[in-house]
């Protein structure tokens, strides 16, 4: 029945960053929906479907661009994907409480040739700073159909769709008011499109490809002068060199139609309100005060992790991991005893290992997608500038930064929000000595097994590591890269409260990845570990894996690490988590962790325990990371100057450690 | 991404046209030129620097980056970016 009547229109989001568009996609689409990557890019792209009133819509969420310029990939992005793909219908999210600086990017898309459905989000959050807007008033001014919607309670998103769907069955009734250049530069675009018409690619607006020559803009400056005869391109230089201004008077010119389209349908407060978010902000972007909420919130997270987390951690690790193990053994009574061992304590012994991190990992992501929800993250990004700039970073590194904290993989991808190349780096490089939740969740296993304080020794640890990196980065920035200062742009968005269900999607999506991860290459290493650890027969002591701990034992003896320890930090190469299951191999501790302590407890002194954990703080990022950092920087010879200088780092860091552990006495 | 310098604000030339980084807080300005490169000026006209906006300055330390506000929403700014907006300084305090 469905078949007969349905039909699929392809919608593509497109906005602002901060206007909730995320929400709406993911309000449309729930757990039907697909991440991954702009094809030769390295701008996430998300897909997704949805089923109303027998239609299916195939939605595309754009990246969150301010513009369609080409000042960066995402911009460009949007803009082919517009031109080129020709979605169905372009649904423009805007925000009502910044109405006139998102509808900026409506102007823009006007002029394109794909029918556009403004939604008009965060209409309560403007009502509460006094703005009304009328939405009939603003759809007459636009000539397309406006949306009001409240998409963290899910209201007008059933409009949205009807009207999609009749502008995508009607598309003549379409017509839409294009904005129009200013009148000090009619001539000049009028100039310029006679210049170049007859040599624009079919798909591209004449007075658009025009006008985005006027603004300056490279890329498609680059694409039409090739095509010109050479006196065509002399003139169109020439005009160029006369307007000079034009990039901020065209601007201007969008501003000011902008103005006399909202003017109507606005009714605004007088001036001088004071809005939450200003109160907020009195306290959270303080130069003191903010930082003292943001260690307060990063603190918080710790103490969750600890209190909430690590219970959970061992409750599955002692109930359902050595549970199933138990039961294979018996299951398996039958089957030949590498078998029961491979199963028993290199597969199931594996996964439970990796399993036991999902506890932190979700109450990480969960505080992280809470912050940037709400709009903390920004305010976290400004208050932290002043540390960022003396590296060479800006306020916007510390957000990959600071989700290194987590995982180290999102951290250097997450630095793609870096405009800077050499900022980019720097980030990139910095980001494996930001502690992950793995290693954490490593320092938060063994701590307690050499320390009565393991909660100081674990902050003492984490504090070292940020030290570090601030030194690193401190030198990378004055002595190898002398970076250039960045451009340090950032819009503060609102307070507002968070959206569950889109708080619950990208802890879910985050762990899928997380899980798809572990699942292959943590399983794969972990099963691998197992056999080198087990053949070529007989006992551990006689394994592969102990030959070549043997042949580092000199190294680690001066840190007062035996070979196993070595193996395990070895192991620890492939995925940060992998040492808890290696030493468990390796310790034949599968009664548990409360099991693995205690024989690490005898067979570590404190300051080789302390050894240990700052060499594995600091170590070589995971292979994941490797990887990662090969992708973003698309160089070897930066990857493996990453390697090298981590490793150099983490041995003496750890030599440093013991010898001072020692001194101590310990 | 460099930034050309060719373009640094000269305030002397014109002494009623200030850098923004000249605005104490809650003092107001109205945007009159940007200096840099053309990608940069792109960046800040879209998001509503356009020569006639009124600007109020949040927060301005005397390091760090700045916090303004104008056509209602809050943008910091690096001291060096702040330092390329020309405004000038609006009569009378506002909040």
């Amino acid at each position: 029945m469905l078949g007969q009547t349905s039909r699929r229109i392809r919608v593509a989001l497109v906005g602002q960053p901060n206007v909730g568009k995320s929400t709406v996609f993911n309000l449309l689409t729930g757990l039907n929906q697909h991440v991954g990557n702009w094809p030769g890019k390295t701008v996430e792209q998300k897909t997704g479907t949805c089923q109303f009133d027998e239609w299916s819509f195939d939605l595309v969420d754009l990246p969150g661009i301010y513009s369609l310029s080409a000042n960066s990939p995402e911009e460009v992005i949007t803009r082919e994907y517009i031109i080129r793909e020709k979605p169905d219908v372009v649904v423009a999210i805007v925000n009502a409480a910044a109405l006139e600086r998102s509808l900026y990017l409506v102007a823009e898309l006007l002029p394109l040739p794909a029918p556009i459905v403004v939604g008009l989000n965060m209409i309560d959050v403007a009502e509460q700073n006094g703005v009304k807007i009328e939405p009939h008033v603003l759809e007459a001014a636009l000539g397309v159909p406006v949306v009001p919607l409240i998409a963290t309670r899910g209201k007008g998103i059933r409009e949205l769709l009807e009207r999609a769907q009749d502008l995508a069955c009607e598309d003549d009734q379409y017509t839409p008011h294009i904005p129009d250049i200013r009148a000090d530069h009619r001539e000049v675009l009028e100039q310029l499109e006679a210049r170049i018409d007859g040599h624009v690619p079919a798909e591209y607006p004449l007075t658009w490809v025009a006008l985005k020559i006027l603004e300056g803009d490279k890329q498609i400056t680059e694409m039409i002068l090739p095509q010109l005869p050479q006196e065509g391109q002399r003139e169109v230089i020439k005009v160029l060199r006369q307007h000079e201004d034009a990039c901020v008077a065209v601007a201007s010119g969008r501003y000011e139609w902008i103005a006399r389209m909202v003017r109507a349908a606005v009714v605004r407060p007088r001036a001088g309100r004071i809005t939450l978010t200003d109160r907020l902000d009195r306290w959270a972007t303080h130069p003191l005060w903010g930082l003292v909420i943001l260690s307060g919130i990063l603190a918080v997270t710790f103490w969750l992790t600890y209190t909430v987390g690590s219970p959970l951690t061992e409750w599955l690790d002692s109930e359902v991991v050595s549970g199933l193990a138990t039961w294979v053994r018996s299951a398996l009574s039958f089957a030949p005893a590498w078998l029961v061992g491979l199963l028993a304590d290199g597969i199931i012994g594996s996964v439970g290992a990796v399993l036991s991190f999902f506890p932190i990992l979700i109450i990480f992501f969960a505080a992280l997608a809470v912050l940037e929800d709400v709009g903390y993250m920004a305010r976290a990004a400004y208050v932290m500038d002043r540390f960022m700039h003396l590296m060479g970073l800006h306020g916007r590194s510390f957000l990959p930064l600071f989700l290194g904290f987590g995982c180290n993989v999102p951290a250097v991808v997450g630095a793609r929000v870096i405009e800077s190349e050499r900022a980019r780096l720097l980030t990139i490089l910095l980001a494996p000595l930001v502690p992950c939740s793995a290693r954490m969740a490593v320092v938060a296993f063994l701590a307690p097994a050499f320390f009565r304080a393991p909660t100081v020794v674990a902050w003492g640890l984490l504090t070292l590591n940020l030290a570090v990196l601030g030194l690193l980065g401190l030198f990378l920035h004055r002595v190898v890269l002398r970076s250039e200062p960045a451009p340090f742009i950032m819009e503060l968005p609102l307070y507002h409260t968070p959206n569950w269900r889109s708080i619950a999607l990208i802890v879910w999506q985050n762990l899928l990845s997380f899980g798809r991860k572990a699942g292959t290459v943590i399983l794969m290493a972990s099963v691998a570990v197992w056999i080198l650890a087990t053949l070529p027969g007989g006992g551990i002591e006689t394994s592969w894996l102990a030959s070549l701990g043997r042949l580092l034992e000199p190294i680690g003896r001066q840190m007062g690490l035996d070979w196993r320890m070595m193996v395990a930090l070895l192991s620890g190469t492939v995925a940060k988590e992998n040492v808890i299951a290696t030493l468990g191999v390796l310790f034949g501790a599968s009664e548990g962790s409360s099991g693995l302590r205690a024989v690490l407890q005898t067979a570590l002194t404190p300051a080789a325990g302390l050894a240990f954990l700052v060499i594995q703080m600091l170590f070589i990022p995971c292979v994941g990371t490797v990887g990662a950092i090969r992708q973003e920087t698309n160089s070897w010879r930066w990857t493996a100057f990453s390697v090298l200088l981590l490793l150099t780092i983490a041995l003496l860091g750890g030599l440093l450690a013991f010898q001072a552990a020692r001194w101590l006495g310990w | 991404m460099r930034l050309r310098t060719h373009h640094t604000p000269k305030p002397a030339r014109n002494d009623t046209l200030r850098p923004l980084t000249a605005l104490k807080g809650a003092e107001s300005g109205v945007v009159q030129e940007l200096h840099g490169g053309a990608c940069f000026r792109n960046r800040l006209a879209a998001l509503g620097f356009t020569p006639g906006v009124l600007i109020t300055m949040l927060q301005n330390r005397r390091h760090g980056p700045v916090l303004v506000t104008l056509r209602d929403t809050r943008i910091a700014l690096g001291r060096g970016e702040a330092h390329r907006i020309l405004v000038r300084p609006a009569q009378g305090k506002r909040c």
